[in-house]
Formats: C-alpha cells, structure tokens, sequence
C-alpha cells in the first residue's frame, strides 16, 4: 500500500479522437531521418558520409561532448542527404530503406552473468543508450554517473495518450531483460509505476519496486512519480526511460538486433480511425497520416508526440526518437468574434468565468491550437498551483528562470523538473506564457554555468 | 466575413509599425487574434487575460448601477424631497429621478477615468511597442467606484494620470506593478486633495455646493452628508439601521455601499475562480479580530467614554464589516492578483492583516476615518516579503531533504 502514489492535482484533458485499441501495420516508409535535435543537446559527429551504405542498427552519428554515445540507424538502406542549417548544423540525415531489411549482429547477451561495465558499454555501442535520460536538465544520461535510481513510469495519462498495458502485450521477455540489465546500472532501486486498474505486464516483473499510480494528469509523468517517490537532491542523478524503449533494449539484449520497431498510437480528431499502428523510429509520418483518414488539404497540425509536450511536424516530417504516439488535431489561425467575452460551450477553461466546461466534466473536446489570447505577463496566481502536484513553487520557479537567478532556481528545485512537467500549467496559463521553452532555456543556463 | 478579412489586411499593413499595438488592441477587442501555439503545449484553455478582466468587470456592474441610483436617492433624501427608502426593493429609491441624477454624476466619472486611463495605457504600448495590457479595463471601472460622487473631474484626471504613469507604467505595466493603481489613484486624491475625499460634506450630490453658497449668504439649510464612519468618530449617534447600510441607503463612495451587491459580486468572483477566496475571507477574519479586540478593550474598561476612540472602538466587531469600505476592499482590491500575496500560504496571511490593519487605522485615525486602501497599500508592499518567507519554507525544506541524505 505504501508504495501507491495518488495525486490530486492535476487535470485530464479529454478529447476525441482516442486509438480504438486494434493495432495494424504501417506501410514501411521509403525514407528515414533522423534528427539530432530529438537529443536535447548533443552535437553530432558523423561517423558515415553521404552515400555511404549502412545497416539496421549501424552507427551513423555519436555525440561531439561524449564519444561513447552512439546513435544508430533505425534501418538499412542508403544515406541519401545530410541536410544542414546555418553555420553547418546538421538537422537530419535522411536514409533511404533498402527492399530487404539488414541487421547488425550486436550478438546475444547473457544479462545475468555480466558486470555493469559491461552492460553500459554495450549500450553505447548499440545505440539503445539514447534512450535513457536523466534529471537533473532532462538530457540523453551521462554514462559516467551512477543513477540513484531508475524510473520507468508504465502509465500514461496524458491526452490521447498510447495506452501502455495495450502497446506493451507480450513483451514481458524483452521488458524483463531489460530491467534486469538495467538494475545493475545503479545502486538504488528501479522504481517501476503503473496505473491503479492496469493489467500492465510491467507489474510482474522481478528486480523492480512497483508503485501503483492514480488521479489525474500529470500522475503518469515520470517527473511527478519523482517527486513523490525519491526527489532528486543537488548533487544527484536519476534515469528515466519511457516502457516502449525498454522493448527495443530488451530485443536487442535477447536477439543481438536494433529493432527499431515500435507501436505507435495515431490519434486526434482530425484522425477518420484512429487507432494503433506498428511502424519504425524516425519513419516519414506522411504515408501513415494521409493514408488513413486525413484530409489531404485539411488545415490540420501533426504532432510527434502528444498535445502537450510533442513537436509540430510538418506533413513530409519524421516520428521522432522518443515518441510513440501522432497526434493530429485541427489548426486555429482564424478569428473569433468577441472570442473573449462571449460564454463558451466547446472549448475547455480553468475557470468558469462565462466558461461552461465544467457542467461536462466528462465531455470530449475537440480542440485546435489556437492560443485563445494574446502573450502577457504574469498576472493571476494560484492557478498553476491547481494543476501542478510537485512540492514546488510554479510561477516562482519559471519567474526565476526568466531572470536567470541561477541561486534561486537551484533552491526552488531546478534539478527535479523537466519541461513537460511544466505542459499543464502552460495549457491553462491565462497569459499564454510558454512555461516549457522557459524551463528548456533555464535548465541550459543552469547546465552551462553549473554542469 | 467582410469586416473579419478587412481587420485582417488592416493588421498585415500596421505590422511592425509604431501603431501596431494600438490597432491591435482594438482589433482584438472585437476579435480573439488567429494566433496558433509554435511550441510546448499545443492546445491552451479558452481563457485569456481579457476574459479574466471583464469578469470582474461584471461582478462589478452591479455596484455602478446601485451606486448611480444612490447618488441620486442621497441627493433627494438630503434635499428633503423624498422619503428614506424602507429596505433594498424601497419605492423612493429606484425611480427614474434618482437614476437621472445618478447617471449625471456618475457617468462623467467612469469616462474622465477610461479616457484618461486607457489614453495613456495606448500612449505608453506605442511608445515601448509591446500590446496594450487589459490592467486598466478593471482600474477603470474600480476608480469611478471608490471616489466622492462630487469629486471635480480635472482631480480625478489628474489622479488617474498620476496612478496609470507612477504606480503602473514606470514598472513595466500590467503585471508588474507593487502597487495596487486604484487605490494609488485613492491615495493620490486622499493626500492631494483631502477636503474633497473626506468630511462630512463630499458624500451626497450638492452638500459642497450648498455649503459654500450658505457662506455666500445665502438662506438655505445645510446638507448633511456624514457617512457613518465619520458619525462614530466623531462620537455622535448614528442615523442608520444595520440593514441600511447592509442594503446601502447610506452615503459614502459611489460603489462601496452596497454590502448586499458587494457579497454578491464576491460569490460570482469565487464562483468564477478569477478572486481569491483565500484573500477575501482572511480579510473579514483579520477585519473581525481587531474588531473584537477593540471591544475587548471597552469591555475591559480600559477607554472611556470620554476618549475620541470610544465611539469607533465600541461599534460591535461584526458590524465594522457592513460599515465603511472594508468589504469592498476584501472583495475587489485585495484580491488583485499582481498586488497581492502569491502563494497560498501568503494569501492568508496577507489578507488577515489587511483586515486587521484596515480596523486598526480606522479606528485610530478619527480626523479621516477609513484605513482600508491604507491598509491594503501598506500590504502590497509587503506582500513580496510575505511570499518570500512561505517559499524559504519550501526550500528549507529541500535543503533538509539534501542534509539527511548526506547524513
């Protein structure tokens, strides 16, 4: 019982357009990119050029700061284009798929009967090290530091959000092999969280401490279970890793292959069916968007990622590294006569100033991304605190943050926070601040001037 | 369609121009602006700081209308020409020739205070090129509501270039301030100008006039405006039952009689979750122990009859909250979020003392009895402190979490 977590605050947002829970393969994307901005903060070194032949699980790129971290191609095929930006910033590089899929042989691994230097190594060399990250400064993990714990939260409750105990079936052998590897890379426990009603097959695993998670978003973001479980102190370093990528690192221990694989919930209301796919990391979202029920000149936006915290992709973008859901929802660029004052039925508010969202608690929305209001300073206080659950001041923080007190912002509880903890305030922030590009930018000041 | 796509190449053509943001803020009072998110969450909630204001504005609606009515009920009982109205729903009080009065008192107030307001709020948004900020939207209806209705409109233009310009615009704008600008405005006239702002004679439409012309020789009686606080100071006996001054038959500042619409404002505040509750109810708290305190002390025995305090310190505790402005204090100026206490915490604590003071000066400051904008004043420059205390909690807090784990 000690071990549940409920939260209180918080908010779910409801809206349509959830997965129906039937799963279906993806057409296999010709193209593939990856996008070294996925990983906040490394600068990519080339290891192959363009043109250069390379196979599923090759490394194609390691990180300038941190040469051990390889990051590897989700197929094989042909490198086709390096595309770069100002100052010669590579923003993807792009790989055409071969017809017969390749691997690279990592080899089996005995989890059991290895140290964990070992296990780090491989890894690293295996490209599955991306996938773990860490807090303090949400970045890929730094492999010289031991974690005092590992967090892995099994429970979404985010909008729209893949529905883990459905993505994960029958993938209790890779998750085991996994954790179980994973265990010796840190002193502490793997904290492992799922939700209270779940059949998660997470919960039957051994060599982890199980929480059982409930309440309302953002009760399933790894920050929040953080928080409640064992905060991260000054000085300290936690892991985190997200349950589909666990699978990939499992597979590969098992089988010695980077199966790029991954179940991908595509959802949104302007998705015709929405429902789950299997496609592959870094695949071109445009032949499963448009293939499947969007309208082809419909004025929508697609995100990699969930509404909250995932990336505006353009219709010829790429599902990104880490996230296992397409949201697709309506654009807002057009007006609204007296929008601000005129009572409102069909959108949802945090207050009920002439708002009427909470007569229909249960309603599902369809929301766009309209701002509903214009950019302003901070004017009212208490509301962030209503959706916020960490024992941390919200406005105080992102307040420090915009004026860089590097003193404050470590005493307020910098190290603990990522930006999607900061997604729900940002929804029903009145002053349309954009609380997650503000902590972005202060967690890189705090990374820059203290390390 | 016609006007929304002409607005539109309208706003294209002022883009980037020194007159954006004043086209902009009327553009976007008729129409919420077609800006879309660009990163982190891509929905927001239908709410938007304009929302916010005008709903206060709302709750307050009701004070100016009540408010107007009076202006002119007071005119006519003082002049003799009717009776007291007999409860809320009085015959005598809403009729067409109080409102006619009412309008014409009241109204120049209101527009004297958003013209000169909002024209310096544009002014200064072109000027440093940001958006014009609705702060003033709810300033400008607070002013005309907590000023004497006799009040010359050049003061009150003045007052409120004073307000606007040094308790909001020299910190940055809406959001910025330390000050609540309403009550700097207030404080401005009170200190300015106090033979208008206080007295016996600048709470009921013509008392000034009357009296001057009485001075001049000529043969007329007096009119009496005395508002019940400055009968208890003055130790005289008080002319109106408790449920006048519930209801608000009674002089005083334009909006602030009306408990029974004050209370009501409150609920729709609280309801709307725009006002603090927090804020408003540890107000009346802190409001109810000086006053009991008070009464202890005549209880005690320690302040006779003899003592100028006796009449003020005597009135029951409860009964200083239907007199003077201390409700509508609690309910509109405290709670104004960029003044007030931010935390939780410190809105408790903020708003107890706030009430607590507001008596005490009230009580103590019998030449200009009324110590709420005072007191709230005081308290918006301590409100900073007061949350920086309730946050050393949190990170002593976390130090010691750090400390143990070194241990």
């Amino acid at each position: 019982m000690s071990n549940d977590i409920t939260i209180k605050k918080g908010l779910d947002i409801k809206l349509k357009g959830e997965a129906e829970k039937t799963t279906e393969k993806a057409i296999l994307s010709n193209y593939y990119t990856l996008k070294p901005e996925d990983f906040h903060g490394v600068i990519p070194k080339l290891i192959l050029k363009e043109g250069a032949k390379v196979q599923a699980g090759e490394p194609v790129f390691y990180d300038k700061s941190n040469e051990a971290v390889k990051f590897v191609s989700p197929v094989s095929g042909t490198i086709v284009e390096i595309a770069r930006a100002e100052k010669r910033r590579i923003v993807g590089i792009k790989i055409q798929a071969d017809k017969e899929q390749t691997y690279h042989d990592y080899g089996k691994f005995n989890v059991d009967a290895v140290d964990a230097d070992t296990v780090k190594a491989h890894l690293l060399a295996s490209g599955c090290w991306p996938f773990i990250k860490q807090r303090p400064y949400d970045i890929i993990a730094k492999a010289d530091r031991t974690p005092k714990a590992i967090f892995i939260s099994g429970y979404a409750s985010a909008p729209l959000a893949a529905d883990l105990d459905y993505v994960l079936q029958g993938k209790e052998a890779e998750l085991q092999a996994a954790i179980t590897a994973l265990g010796k890379l840190t002193d502490g426990e793997v904290h492992v969280s799922v939700g209270k009603k779940s059949n998660s097959p997470l919960a039957g695993l051994s060599g982890i401490t199980l929480h059982k998670v409930s309440g309302p978003h953002p009760s399933g973001n790894v920050g929040t279970q953080i928080n409640k479980i064992n905060p991260v102190n000054k000085g300290e370093v936690v892991w985190t890793i997200a349950p589909q990528d666990l699978v990939i690192i499992g597979e590969l221990l098992l089988t010695g292959k980077f199966n790029a694989e991954r179940i991908v919930a595509f959802v949104g209301s302007s998705v015709k069916k929405p429902r789950y796919f299997i496609t592959k990391i870094a695949s071109e979202v445009a032949t499963m968007v448009y293939d499947n029920g969007v309208e082809q000149n419909g004025n929508d936006r697609i995100i990699s990622g969930n509404v909250l915290t995932g990336k505006q992709v353009k219709p010829d973008g790429y599902l990104d590294y880490y996230s296992n859901i397409i949201t697709i929802i309506p654009e807002g660029d057009d007006y609204e006569f007296f929008g601000w004052n005129k009572p409102v039925f069909d959108k949802m508010s945090s207050s009920r100033a002439l708002t009427f969202s909470w007569l229909t608690p249960n309603k599902k929305f369809d929301l766009d991304t309209n701002t509903n209001g214009e950019h302003r300073a901070f004017v009212l206080t208490g509301v962030y605190e209503t959706v916020f659950p960490l024992d941390i001041y919200p406005l105080q923080i992102l307040k420090a943050c915009m004026y860089h007190d590097l003193d404050e912002m470590e005493a307020l509880g910098m190290y603990e926070v990522a930006p999607e903890d900061f997604a729900l305030t940002e929804f029903v922030c009145v002053s349309k601040q954009p609380h997650q590009q503000i902590i972005r930018k202060g967690l890189d000041v705090m990374m820059e001037e203290i390390g | 369609m016609g006007l929304k796509s002409n607005l539109h190449s309208l706003k294209e053509k002022y883009s980037g121009t020194k007159m954006a943001p004043a086209f902009n803020a009327l553009h976007t009072f008729l129409y919420t602006p077609n800006e879309t998110t660009h990163n982190g969450s891509h929905i927001r909630v239908v709410d938007d700081l304009k929302r916010t204001m005008n709903t206060v504005i709302l709750a307050l609606v009701p004070c100016l209308i009540y408010g107007m009515f009076n202006a002119g009920y007071q005119y006519h009982v003082a002049l003799g020409e009717i009776v007291r109205a007999d409860g809320f729903l009085g015959a005598s009080f809403w009729t067409w020739d109080n409102l006619v009065v009412g309008i014409w008192q009241v109204l120049p107030l209101v527009i004297v205070s958003y013209g000169v307001g909002l024209l310096i709020e544009f002014i200064f948004a072109v000027i440093k090129g940001h958006e014009v900020e609705e702060g003033y939207l709810v300033t400008g209806m607070l002013v005309p509501l907590i000023v004497p209705v006799d009040i010359p409109l050049w003061m009150l233009a003045v007052a409120v270039a004073f307000g606007v310009i040094i308790g909001k615009e020299v910190f940055g704008g809406t959001g910025m301030n330390i000050l609540n600008p309403a009550l700097t405005i207030r404080a401005f006239l009170f200190f300015a100008y106090p033979t208008w702002m206080s007295g016996d004679k600048v709470w009921v439409h013509g008392a000034v006039e009357r009296s001057q012309e009485i001075a001049n020789g000529a043969n007329l009686d007096a009119i009496s405006g005395e508002t019940i606080l400055g009968s208890y100071a003055q130790n005289q006996a008080v002319v109106y039952d408790y449920w006048d001054m519930f209801w608000g038959l009674i002089p005083g500042s334009v909006g602030e009689t009306s408990k029974f619409l004050i209370i009501f404002g409150a609920l729709f505040l609280i309801f709307t979750k725009v006002g603090s509750w927090r804020i408003i109810l540890s107000t009346l708290l802190g409001a109810l122990a000086m006053g009991l305190i008070f009464n202890g002390v005549i209880d005690a025995g320690w302040i006779g009859e003899s003592s100028k305090f006796y009449g003020l310190m005597s009135v029951p505790f409860w009964q200083h909250l239907i007199i003077g402005s201390i409700l509508f204090g609690a309910v509109f100026m405290a709670t104004d979020p960029v003044t007030a206490s931010q935390t939780n915490k410190g809105k408790w604590i903020y708003g107890f003392l706030i009430g607590f003071l507001s008596i005490m000066i009230r009580v103590f400051n019998p030449a200009y009895p009324e110590g709420v904008f005072l007191a709230i004043l005081l308290m918006n420059v301590f409100a900073p402190t007061i949350d920086h205390y309730v946050i050393q909690g949190n990170v002593k807090r976390r130090m010691k979490r750090l400390k143990v784990k070194t241990a």
